[in-house]
């Protein structure tokens, strides 16, 4: 009976055992299927774009000869306007974040705000660039603007770190909340020392996707008139004279390194394409290079907090 | 303030500074927008005037096709607007409306050509095969070779064409179907005239229609059809002579810019312009389309001249190609 028993047990656990196999089998055949498409695509650009990169490159403006052309005005485009962007959603979006989170009293309208968020974190970019075409340039006059490209990706990117703020807030347990009340605390003076500090690994990473997203984007530039040939930089934002700084930057037309690659690639003359491969090699350097930030910042910040 | 946060600050302020290097004062600017077909040519010549103006003047171009391009230059957003066809009624009637007067200047000729499959048999095509393949009603309907000509091989016909914003698409349908945007749509068609290359290139069935520039970039791989006129007589091959001889008829057109008027009394668009028009035989050759003849360069040139002088335009300026 027991041997019946024993013997019933065994193949019962070697089903499942084998049912595990096989899932780790299926999850690391999926995995690969992602990790190799993207080995594939990086290292075909990479073949045909890197004998177009170096100093050059980075430092000439557009041209027809696709041997002289290079990316400074698209580069330039990008970091300016990612620089309004950061400007604009980042004390917004955390600040929306903590008030939903920490403040907010928990009723109809509240639910509505936070479905509406999470929704337009979803909605396609493109609608953002008709909204933002409407409001910023046409109703509020900011022109095809470094300004309203770096505003529109700001909408664009909101909800992204809204909803990454309120996601690192809620890692930080009640605990450190109600110790710093118990010490009279204000709830501004909990948030502000005890925890935002504690949430500011989560709130960063989000910052950093959300811009690393922002980034790449092409279709929202398009339709709030991004230029595709520009052959000098934006004025510069420090001046020699009184008051030293200038915001003229923020009214210059623009082009980013999306919307130079689009071009690129659509061009008759097949040495572009090479052209095209490169400015999408230092595109995807740019978002490496914010994703490697953000890692860092994360381990760093995670290092000093202990709860 | 924890040190990441401040970090984080310091890494705004820096790449504010690095997105400024250039001098600080602010630019005389000349704002074009409009057809891609256009643009290569705009791109050389703007390419060009700010390297002899040492870019102290800013030029920029963007590509919204020849529509999107002249609702932009009708709003006034614009100084020169590149277009592959005439301004259409509707668009003059919105640009009188915000009282913007403006001159169309030739400037290049393109010839839209015909092209197959390297592997197809077929050399040349006439008007009225060209009307029975891309007629609304062959939707559908015309879907083999010798459905168009019995003499034509046995394949499958596989269409290729540009989308419907592009100026080439109502040049098309308008030279071949009689009215503009009458097609048939079961077609693959694309803004991305390489897409459609590379699908001709692989199909000994296909055909497809593109402006001259992608022919003869990709002459190698792609065979191109002569257009037999609509009077009969000898096909007729899209090469720069015969473009500009008028011979390739009636897939030639010309390509435009339209200068804004009240634009045209700044100093920097009134020399861009004149740029233009100096440069054009040399520069339009460069990028693969056909130039004028050079009388009738000259002949533009003087229309612009005596418009900035204050007299009419002369209409045949804007009409003839």
């Amino acid at each position: 009976m027991s041997a019946d028993r024993a013997a019933y047990y065994r193949v019962a656990i070697r089903r499942r055992r084998h049912l595990d196999v096989a899932f780790a089998v299926v999850g690391l055949g999926c995995l690969m299927l992602g990790v190799l498409t993207l080995t594939v695509l990086f290292v075909e650009m990479a073949v045909q774009g890197l004998p177009r990169l170096g100093i050059d490159f980075l430092m000439a403006f557009p041209s027809r000869h696709p041997g002289e052309a290079g990316v400074l005005a698209a580069w330039v485009g990008s970091l300016a306007i990612m620089a309004v962007t950061a400007l604009a959603a980042v004390p917004m979006g955390v600040a929306a974040g903590i008030y939903l989170e920490e403040y907010a009293p928990r009723n109809l309208l509240t639910t509505i705000i936070e479905i509406n968020v999470t929704n337009l974190a979803g909605v396609p970019s493109i609608i953002y660039g008709l909204t933002a075409l409407g409001l910023f340039v046409y109703l509020f006059g900011l022109g095809h603007s470094v300004l309203t490209a770096g505003l529109t990706l700001a909408l664009l990117i909101l909800p992204i770190i809204i909803v990454a703020t309120r996601e690192a807030l809620r890692t930080v347990p009640d605990s450190q909340r109600e110790a710093a009340y118990a010490c009279g605390a204000s709830t501004w003076q909990a948030i502000r020392d005890h925890v935002v500090p504690g949430a500011a690994p989560g709130i960063l990473t989000g910052i950093i996707i959300g811009l690393a997203r922002a980034i790449g984007e092409t279709a929202p530039l398009i339709a709030i008139g991004a230029v595709t040939f520009v052959a000098f930089l934006p004025p510069s934002p420090v001046s020699p004279d009184f008051p030293f700084i200038s915001l003229d930057w923020l009214m210059a037309p623009f082009t980013a390194l999306p919307v130079q690659m689009f071009n690129w690639t659509v061009r008759p003359e097949e040495a572009f394409r090479a052209n095209a491969a490169a400015a999408a090699f230092v595109l995807v350097l740019m978002t490496l290079g914010m994703n490697g930030l953000a890692i860092w910042l994360r381990y760093r910040l995670r290092r000093q907090t202990r709860w | 303030m924890s040190p990441a946060i401040r970090c984080g600050c310091l890494s705004v302020l820096l790449s504010l500074l690095v997105a400024g290097c250039a001098p600080s004062e602010s630019r005389a600017l000349v704002r074009i927008d409009g057809s891609s077909t256009v643009y290569p040519i705009t791109e050389a010549v703007a390419e060009e005037f700010q390297k002899a103006r040492e870019r102290r003047t800013w030029v920029t171009v963007g590509v919204s096709g020849t529509g999107g391009g002249f609702r932009k230059f009708c709003r006034g957003e614009l100084d020169i607007v590149d277009a592959s066809r005439p301004i259409t009624a509707t668009e003059t009637a919105a640009c009188r409306a915000s009282g913007i007067d403006y001159l169309a200047l030739p400037v290049a000729l393109d010839a839209l050509t015909v092209v197959v499959g390297p592997r197809n048999p077929v050399s040349s095509i006439t008007i009225a095969e060209l009307r029975r393949i891309w007629a609304p009603e062959a939707h559908a309907q015309v879907l083999r070779w010798p459905q168009v000509n019995p003499h034509f091989p046995d394949l499958p016909l596989k269409l290729y064409g540009p989308g419907t914003d592009s100026g080439s698409f109502e040049y098309f349908t308008e030279a071949i179907v009689g009215r503009a945007r009458a097609s048939r749509s079961d077609y693959t068609a694309s803004e991305d005239d390489n897409l459609l290359v590379t699908g001709v290139a692989s199909d000994p069935g296909a055909l497809a229609y593109f402006g001259l520039a992608y022919y003869r970039e990709n002459a190698h791989r792609l065979k191109v059809l002569g257009i037999v006129p609509p009077e009969g007589g000898e096909p007729v091959l899209p090469s720069v002579d015969n473009v500009r001889a008028g011979r390739y008829r009636p897939l030639a057109r010309s390509l435009y810019i339209y200068v804004n008027g009240r634009a045209s009394t700044r100093p920097e668009v009134r020399d861009f312009v004149r740029y233009y028009l100096a440069r054009a035989p040399e520069l339009v050759d460069e990028v693969r389309y056909v130039p004028l003849a050079e009388a009738r360069y000259a002949e533009v040139r003087e229309a612009f001249e005596h418009w900035l002088a204050g007299g009419r335009p002369a209409a045949a300026v804007g009409e003839r190609g």
